[in-house]
């Protein structure tokens, strides 16, 4: 979670999560040694990798693909393999 | 449910815990049909097949399944109740730590019967004391109005909210679970009035509230939940007093997490669980006839351990004998014994202690067996040193 995680008197007892949707706020994407970059001159919007990406952390605008989401993108590059066009390459995260 | 309104019935340990899950009425009750299960689920399906219960009955295909299948029902917003007894209770016990970290206020009826191995049947305390640290609240019980009684009341503090933890209340196998002993029932309605409705937290079912149970709890949370099951356990004594003072109020039988006898002015202690308590008794008698002042404690409510209390009655006595019906391969004696000495660390007036391993796999405890225990507490105070720290009584 992005913000001071709870303590043991606030949270709900026995483990439960007493609000849908709430992988939202548990931000995966710290996990990642890779991250992806497309190409966005070679892309050509099939959105295979939107449709494939096991977080949703591909997003879509209007005009297509529009950025990989890194809060949740766990670079796992599933993306990378199924693109087409092969215009999606993994890139070393720095810290 | 006045004491002049409860029924003498004479019923056996598992009778009687059939009689209260009877009146309890579950929504819910799921177990293994087929021995290591006792007659208590037995008696239940029988009431489940004449219609006067309303309980959805799950015979389930072992052990594991049957406190799954609780836990499954529990978090569904039931009232959900098992039944179990040794290998049963060992084969479930994945879930048994499941439904109490997940704080569903589950109701166990559990008959002391040995593990195995070698293979036995018989009563001791090996299958319940292994789950002593599991979360449960444990509850011992004498006999089969004990046994009634309490699981009546363990529905109240399992449910109560500031504990929602499950809670297993103990018999002795055979000793307890298949004699037949005069026990009151109270009235069907008194009953239902004392336990009430029960009123889940977030209930899965409750779908305009969608909630979820039993996710991934990685190092940023488990703790958090771990401690949060620590403080409600903190709760449990003053939840239990006060349950057990309206139960007091509702059936006239008075209940308290510690039980004593002839503890006024008593320089020996007997500190004993289940129905060697009785057998205790009678011989405490016969030793104060004898001019012996003789004492027995017993814990009745083992989880949380009334630490506290124990220490308090026992300070300022001149020995005390812990019998233990089960052995903990600590090297350190029996898990009761364990606790008592650990409670007495900041006492400053201790008796000398001694622990006393018995009963195992359903070896007999006799009149004679506590009379010398106490006759060696005697010796001991007078020599004031302990010969032994572990002993086993009955043993070839």
């Amino acid at each position: 979670m992005s913000d001071k995680p709870k303590g043991w008197k606030e949270l709900p007892i026995g483990g439960k999560i007493i609000e849908p949707g709430s992988a939202r706020v548990y931000k995966t994407g710290d996990w990642k040694t890779f991250r992806p970059v497309i190409d966005r001159e070679e892309c050509i919007d099939c959105l295979f990798c939107w449709l494939y990406c096991p977080d949703m952390a591909i997003e879509l605008k209007e005009e297509g693909i529009s950025e990989v989401n890194l809060d949740y993108c766990k670079g796992c590059g599933i993306c990378v393999e199924v693109c087409p066009k092969k215009c999606i390459c993994m890139e070393k995260e720095e810290r | 449910m006045t004491g002049r309104s409860a029924k003498p019935v004479p019923l056996t340990g598992a009778n009687a815990a059939s009689e209260a899950m009877r009146q309890i009425n579950p929504d819910v009750v799921a177990a293994y049909p087929i021995t290591p299960q006792t007659e208590i689920v037995m008696g239940f399906s029988n009431f489940v097949n004449d219609g006067v219960v309303d309980t959805e009955f799950v015979p389930v295909e072992s052990e594991h399944s049957a406190m799954s299948a609780c836990v499954g029902a529990s978090a569904a917003g039931a009232r959900a109740m098992t039944a179990t007894s040794a290998n049963g209770l060992a084969l479930m016990w994945e879930i048994v730590y499941i439904a109490a970290s997940t704080r569903l206020p589950i109701v166990m009826p559990v008959v002391n019967r040995a593990l195995s191995g070698p293979i036995n049947i018989h009563c001791d305390h090996s299958d319940s004391m292994g789950a002593r640290d599991s979360g449960w609240i444990q509850i011992y019980c004498e006999n089969a109005q004990e046994v009634y009684d309490n699981i009546i009341a363990a529905v109240r503090i399992a449910e109560h909210s500031d504990v929602l933890l499950p809670v297993m209340v103990m018999q002795d196998g055979f000793i307890t679970s298949h004699s037949l002993e005069r026990v009151l029932v109270n009235e069907d309605s008194k009953v239902r009035e004392f336990i009430g409705t029960y009123k889940p937290e977030y209930p899965l079912l409750d779908t305009d509230n969608p909630v979820t149970y039993g996710p991934l709890d990685l190092f940023d949370y488990y703790f958090e939940h771990k401690r949060q099951q620590s403080e409600a356990l903190k709760n449990v004594p003053g939840v239990a007093e006060k349950i057990y003072a309206e139960y007091e109020k509702a059936s006239g039988r008075k209940y308290n997490r510690v039980e004593t006898y002839r503890m006024d002015d008593a320089e020996h202690v007997i500190i004993a669980l289940n129905s060697t308590v009785g057998t205790a008794k009678d011989v405490i008698d016969s030793k104060r006839d004898q001019g012996i002042r003789a004492g027995l404690v017993f814990p009745r409510m083992f989880r949380p351990f009334p630490a506290e209390e124990l220490s308090g009655l026992l300070s300022g006595r001149k020995s005390a004998a812990v019998l233990d019906r089960s052995e903990a391969f600590s090297g350190q004696g029996g898990p009761l014994f364990a606790e008592i000495r650990s409670a007495l660390y900041e006492s400053d007036d201790k008796p000398l202690v001694m622990n006393y391993i018995y009963g195992l796999g359903g070896r007999e405890i006799t009149e004679e067996h506590i009379g010398s225990v106490i006759d060696t507490l005697k010796d001991t105070a007078s020599s004031g040193k302990v010969k032994e720290k572990i002993n086993y009584l009955g043993v070839r």
